[in-house]
């Protein structure tokens, strides 16, 4: 597996990335090498093996839904970019023209 | 003032009278002033540790009984554990000047049993590294050969215990990040059972391998955090609903064991020739006091450094989604739509380090790759489980070297990922398995620097593990 300049891009926005032509040759690079060494897992059969996906083992750990620990709206905005007290603020998401 | 290496020495000083909380802060404050070009703090709470300490001497004075079981622990958190308050930016531009809504509950839990935060210490950015060079916020540099890196990613915390600028850190290990700067700053590092202790409040990178550990000078001081750290927690419902075993009681070890080494680990090419004869000396003196030590098979070395960087940039291209510039964080202001402000918020606020492994996890996780990559490593993750527990049947421990080389120095690995992600390659087997694994140091290296060694052991044995490291440590 090869990666290539338009796959960069894919993923770049995929990730919601924008990367300058500079970091784009460095991670292409990078990422190349990284998967040559990724490869060698191609080594091992695994037909028969199930993934691991949890390495915990209490299943359906449950607790009485009740409210715990609230922030209050004062506090939730407090590390906000922009708000207006109320909300957060964001760019205008809805371009009328198109 | 002696520099003080555990708890109960501090404590005993105390109730001898010849050393109050205040006057403890005040050295600590001052070390950390001596040691700045170290670049450990990045936030130093002076004022608030010393009005603490001024509240703990006079509780004490009123009644003895009447402070926490912590009560003389004076620590320093990684700048990826939030403290209630105060600002936590997993050393990363994107989250400059955030500041916590609530504590992660292991700080909670400390500060219940009157610890004191003397400060946040600095770490690779959102602790993906092995060097504390990825933080925004600078290097931190070795206090054995300020040339050298401490490791990572908590390389502050390793440093800050090295210097005597707190007692104890606590640090985070998704791969090894609490037990090889452990290792190369001469501390011990200890990470518990994945899900022994909560990850609530803890900046996530990798869900399924991170966990909390401790860095400290003593087996005691580790036991007695780990103990009032672990447990269930309302907030994490993969914290595991085991009881915690009074680990500060069961320290003392004896009888024989059963230890078990990796042949492919002690003859891998990557070994320093002098950690591996520190490795092999320790075997014959476990040997000569009557331990059975064994060398194993394992066949699947090599595949671990692989598997890992396929699953934890997965998990941290996912995690690290929520850092997008809207509710919190970096925003980007020359973003002019909403798509915009993502990017640019994004791009702007992360470095190098992180952008590569986000990019790698997307493209694991992406259409057409997802089974080829992913799926695969985590049926490698199967295979490697199944073979480790397997050795655990048989063995009470399983010896390794915490890593190939002792620090090396600033700049070596830097651009160069692969070199540098090979170097994770003895510590990553215990969070591919989430077993507990503790380093400790063992001797020095012709080059100056300290060695560390480092011991695993099943799911949930962490007083075995304890006392057994300490046993080491009191016979070395």
């Amino acid at each position: 597996m090869k990666i290539d300049k338009a796959l960069i891009s894919r993923l770049e926005h995929l990730a919601r990335l924008e990367l300058s032509d500079e970091e784009r040759e460095t991670i292409l690079s990078d990422l190349n090498e990284i998967l040559e060494m990724v490869e060698k897992l191609q080594e091992l059969d695994t037909d028969d093996v199930t993934p691991l996906v949890y390495v915990n083992e209490d299943v359906n750990v449950w607790r009485e839904d009740v409210v715990k620990d609230q922030v209050s709206q004062e506090a939730a905005l407090s590390n906000a970019p922009a708000s207006d007290g109320a909300f957060f603020q964001v760019p205008k998401v809805i371009d009328l023209k198109s | 003032m002696a520099k003080f290496t555990s708890l109960p020495q501090i404590q005993t000083a105390i109730a001898a009278g010849t050393l109050t909380c205040e006057a403890l802060v005040n050295n600590y404050l001052k070390q950390i002033e001596a040691s700045r070009q170290l670049n450990i703090y990045l936030e130093v709470y002076a004022e608030e540790a010393l009005a603490k300490a001024r509240e703990l001497d006079q509780r004490y004075q009123t009644d003895p009984d009447k402070v926490g079981r912590l009560f003389g622990m004076v620590l320093s958190i990684k700048d990826v554990l939030c403290y209630k308050d105060h600002e936590v930016t997993g050393g990363s531009k994107i989250l400059t000047g955030f500041k916590s809504l609530f504590s992660a509950t292991a700080v909670e839990r400390t500060t219940a049993e009157d610890a004191i935060i003397i400060g946040r210490v600095n770490c690779d950015e959102f602790a993906m590294g092995s060097t504390t060079e990825n933080s925004f916020y600078g290097p931190t540099r070795n206090a054995a050969d300020p040339s050298r890196v401490p490791g990572g990613s908590s390389g502050g915390s390793a440093v800050a215990v090295q210097a005597h600028t707190c007692l104890a850190s606590l640090g985070t290990d998704t791969g090894g990040s609490v037990r090889q700067p452990a290792a190369f700053c001469g501390v011990i590092g200890m990470k518990p059972t994945y899900g022994r202790i909560s990850r609530y409040g803890l900046l996530a990178y990798g869900s399924s391998f991170d966990q909390v550990g401790v860095l400290s000078h003593s087996i005691e001081d580790a036991a007695l955090l780990l103990e009032i750290m672990s447990g269930p927690d309302d907030y994490d419902s993969t914290a595991s609903q085991k009881a915690v075993p009074p680990y500060t009681q069961q320290l003392n070890f004896s009888g024989k064991t059963r230890i078990a080494y990796l042949d492919t680990a002690l003859n891998h090419k990557s070994l320093d020739p002098e950690v591996r004869e520190q490795c092999q000396n320790l075997i014959g003196t476990l040997q000569q006091a009557g331990h059975t030590v064994e060398g194993v098979d394992f066949e699947y070395l090599d595949y671990i450094i692989p598997a890992y960087y396929v699953l934890t940039t997965a998990e941290a291209s996912s995690n690290l989604s929520r850092y997008d510039g809207i509710r919190y964080g970096h925003r980007s202001t020359h973003a002019t739509d909403l798509l915009e402000t993502y990017q640019k918020s994004r791009t702007e606020g992360f470095g190098a380090e992180v952008k590569r492994r986000i990019m790698l996890g997307t493209f694991v996780l992406s259409a057409g790759y997802y089974d080829a990559y992913y799926t695969k490593a985590q049926k490698v993750r199967r295979l490697i489980q199944e073979k480790t527990v397997e050795i655990l049947k048989n063995y009470d421990f399983i010896l390794m070297p915490a890593a190939p080389s002792t620090a090396w120095p600033l700049g070596e690995n830097i651009n160069d990922p692969v070199a540098m992600y090979l170097a994770d390659i003895f510590t990553v087997q215990a969070n591919m398995v989430g077993i507990p694994a503790i380093a400790i140091p063992v001797g020095q290296h012709s080059n100056g620097m300290p060695i560390g060694l480092q011991f695993m052991a099943n799911k949930f044995k962490e007083s075995e593990l304890l006392a057994f490291a300490k046993w080491v440590m009191e016979i070395g």
